[in-house]
């Protein structure tokens, strides 16, 4: 030890003579990752890692999502809605280039609009497009798209990263190769390895002030640490291990962010699997559930408590986590009266994450407590989309939606907990045909109590989003309205 | 000879054609489809069956057989399910890894087990023959992936001499590549050292107690002669055994080490392949990986009957 210290003064004295001259802030950031994308194609696939790497960096949309998740302009400087609420006319910037040299116009709007929304498409949002029955170019910089009702959440739909702006000539390649408009161009791909992506010269927005950003997968919990410690990573979003930022946070050379993110973490419930369908044996489940036991045991404290399918920092989102307060005693008397005194048996079906699988180890032990035996078993995602998800071959599982705004799944009887409530399904088109903000937020108000007081799923906290960064870093997004790390306005401190 | 090695050729091709079958046969029945992977929870019905279109895993068993064999026949592994990338282009830059790793630490492990075994079986019950027994010991039972985690915190967090992990690239110059090569190479190499020095000490100590090893030293030469001429020689078939063994595992299992260490080779594009249901990209590897094995078994054959001419007369 004594000689290690002593080499690791050595060392670092070393690279103060060398670290001599180097006083101008650096203009490049190597940031981690956990997940590598699959393609680069934000219209076509689903996995978050696309956008986190894309997202306003190199693809950018009509509108797009601020730190705080509120919808701004984005390549539509401007919009005017139609009195019945159906027609959206969108005057879009002037002067817009993709990375190749072309301009964008409303020729590219109508082609990205219609390639999504297209019989053969593979959007894995398709159902944002679903409204839309004719996209109009009036001239190259005003496209007008008609919907067949009015939909309050348009223009938060084309904020998606599914939405994005692309182009016909650069399409056949965008997943290596993808052209964007946004103020990062795509420079790299070693497969397996990283990404880069350097500053566009020709943005027509506020230029980015990094130079060059490289996005290191990582997928190792031990060797993500290993790397931030070794300062091989400047800063990994989504750090894997919660459990060591206490480490990062006593060290001065790191600073360590928690922001919340879309992910509502739920026991999802077969609400059409006896004794299920019983309301008195879910609101039992709820009881039984010690939320922060959880929060503290799988996330070792990091996340919110939920009382409700909704994320917490939105201004609509109603804390109704007292109405399933922890309370074993009352778990158990609801049980006696639908008929299950002696508990009974089911199956607890769990995908990767850890919070799947930490938490599911300690919500097995929280039922058990009330005569609930649960039989584990943990699946790969890919068993447990089609045992599950497709399948609907569980009776208790748990899992993150982290789509924005998706309380809308519980109007939709096939989705895999199979709620099927007429009341909430006609909330739900109420909500889609009003566009007035404040009725708005009263329905999403009514939505939230109807889900909790049904108790359609166990809902245990909203997912934080961890993040490690050098301490020089400036202007990293804290919280994760959308699966993106917009890096545009990210800058290292002298 | 020749015929020993044309026989030895026509049970390796039959060898890889049943390999074939069983793997696309096992890799078909693993549940999970590819398509709803990709496109996630909000995927409607239409949208999967135009990607599962896309994709080409609508075709019947059979004929995806067929064409899958039949491409690979032609130097075509197909398209990756979620790249989207030729899987030979694929296979063929993370082998840029993978085998110059697999080669650095067999080479390492070559290095060190050939004269650890050597002496401490010239050297049998002395304390060298001890001391060699007992680290091996411990090489053998340490897990590699551990003794990888110790040596990032020594080498790269402590004392920043090496990157906690990635690749350079060979762009940056070969030094580079092997640099950051290193410490995997290390870890991968010291367990199969271990196991490889025992092998040679066990191997040696046997020959060295034969009958014509008592008459070389009958007839005047000294124990090193002995050991040098004639001993070393009958003892390579074992070794060589475990070194044809030792290469195959390395180029595939090198999947816990490739993860510490985050490096892009074989063993992570499998594990992130498989994970995905991405069925081409884990058939094609496999298949390859079972190529190498097999070849590697054929040259370990024909090198027997090179250093042992019995076998090449043998029915």
């Amino acid at each position: 030890m004594i000689y290690m210290t002593f080499t690791r003064g050595m060392v670092s004295a070393l690279a103060l003579v060398a670290g001599v001259g180097m006083a101008q802030a650096k203009t490049d950031i190597i940031v981690g990752m956990q997940l590598e994308p699959p393609h680069l194609d934000p219209t076509g696939g689903a996995a978050g890692a696309i956008d986190e790497v894309l997202y306003a960096n190199v693809f950018e949309g009509l509108t797009r999502f601020g730190p705080d998740g509120s919808v701004n302009p984005g390549l539509a400087e401007s919009w005017e809605i139609s009195e019945d609420g159906t027609v959206y006319t969108f005057t879009l910037h002037d002067g817009v280039m993709f990375h190749d040299g072309t301009t964008m116009d409303g020729e590219d709007v109508k082609f990205s609009l219609d390639r999504a929304r297209a019989e053969d498409s593979v959007n894995a949002q398709k159902a944002l497009f679903a409204g839309i029955t004719d996209v109009e170019v009036v001239d190259p910089l005003t496209v007008k798209v008609t919907l067949d009702a009015p939909n309050g959440a348009f223009l938060f739909n084309l904020a998606w990263g599914d939405a994005v702006i692309v182009a016909p000539e650069s399409i056949d390649d965008i997943k290596t190769n993808p052209i964007g408009t946004g103020a990062f161009k795509f420079d790299n791909w070693v497969q397996g390895d990283r990404i880069e992506i350097g500053r566009n010269p020709d943005y027509w927005g506020e230029p980015a002030k990094l130079e060059r950003a490289t996005f290191k997968f990582i997928s190792d919990p031990t060797a993500a640490f290993a790397a931030v410690m070794a300062e091989d990573v400047h800063a990994f979003l989504g750090f894997p291990a919660p459990e060591n930022l206490p480490q990062f946070e006593a060290d001065p050379r790191f600073q360590v962010l928690v922001g919340s993110t879309e992910g509502e973490t739920i026991l999802s419930t077969n609400n059409k699997q006896a004794p299920f369908d019983d309301v008195r044996v879910r609101k039992a489940l709820a009881h039984a559930i010690d939320r922060q036991a959880i929060i503290d045991g799988a996330m070792f404290g990091y996340g919110t408590p939920i009382g409700t399918h909704f994320a917490p920092h939105h201004p609509d989102y109603v804390d109704l986590t007292a109405n399933t307060a922890y309370d074993p005693e009352l778990a158990k008397s609801l049980l006696a009266e639908a008929g299950f005194a002696d508990g009974f048996t089911t199956t607890l079906k769990l995908p990767p994450p850890s919070y799947a699988r930490r938490g599911g180890e300690i919500i097995a032990a929280q039922l058990r407590a009330v005569g609930i035996q649960t039989e584990i078993s943990n699946l790969e995602w890919a068993q447990w989309l089609e045992q599950v998800f497709t399948g609907k071959d569980f009776g208790l599982t748990i899992v993150s939606h982290t789509e924005p705004m998706d309380i809308g799944i519980y109007a939709n009887p096939d989705y895999y907990f199979q709620y099927d409530d007429a009341d909430f399904q006609n909330l739900m088109e109420d909500l889609t045909a009003e566009s007035d903000p404040e009725a708005r937020s009263a329905l999403l108000r009514q939505a939230q109590e109807k889900i909790a007081e049904d108790h359609v799923n166990g809902y245990l906290f909203q997912l934080a989003a961890l993040r490690v960064a050098n301490a020089k870093i400036v202007g990293l997004w804290e919280n994760m309205p959308t699966q993106a790390n917009d890096l545009t306005a990210v800058y290292w401190e002298d | 000879m020749l015929r020993y090695v044309l026989k030895r050729l026509v049970s390796l091709v039959i060898s890889l054609a049943v390999a074939s079958l069983v793997i696309f046969l096992a890799i078909e029945v693993v549940p999970g489809d590819p398509a709803a992977y990709m496109l996630g929870l909000n995927a409607q019905p239409d949208t999967l069956a135009a990607l599962r279109d896309q994709l080409g895993l609508n075709g019947t068993i059979p004929a995806r057989y067929l064409s899958w064999i039949g491409g690979m026949l032609t130097g075509d592994f197909g398209t990756s399910y979620t790249y989207r990338t030729p899987v030979a282009d694929m296979i063929g830059e993370r082998m840029w890894i993978s085998l110059p790793l697999a080669l650095y630490a067999l080479s390492l492990s070559t290095l060190i087990a050939f004269p650890a075994g050597v002496w401490a079986a010239s050297r049998r019950g002395s304390a060298v023959d001890m001391g060699v027994m007992g680290v091996t010991q411990l090489g053998v039972a340490i897990p590699n992936f551990w003794f990888a985690m110790l040596m990032v915190l020594v080498f790269a967090i402590n004392l920043r001499w090496f990157s906690a992990g990635g690749f350079a690239g060979w762009e940056q110059g070969f030094l580079a590549g092997m640099k950051s090569l290193t410490l995997p190479a290390i870890a991968l190499a010291l367990p199969q050292a271990s196991i490889l020095t025992r092998v040679m000490r066990s191997s040696l100590l046997d020959t060295l107690s034969e009958d014509f090893i008592r008459t070389a030293r009958a007839k005047g030469l000294t124990r090193r002669q002995v050991l040098w001429r004639h001993a070393l020689r009958n003892a390579m078939i074992p070794v060589l055994t475990i070194i044809g063994m030792q290469f195959s595992f390395l180029l595939a299992g090198a999947i816990i080490i490739e993860n510490v260490f985050f490096l892009p080779g074989l063993g992570r594009l499998v594990f992130q392949a498989i994970s995905a249901r991405d069925l081409i990209v884990v058939e094609s590897v496999l298949m390859l990986l079972v190529f190498a094995v097999i070849v590697v078994n054929f040259a370990v054959d024909v090198a027997y009957a090179a250093v042992d001419p019995r076998l090449r007369g043998r029915r």
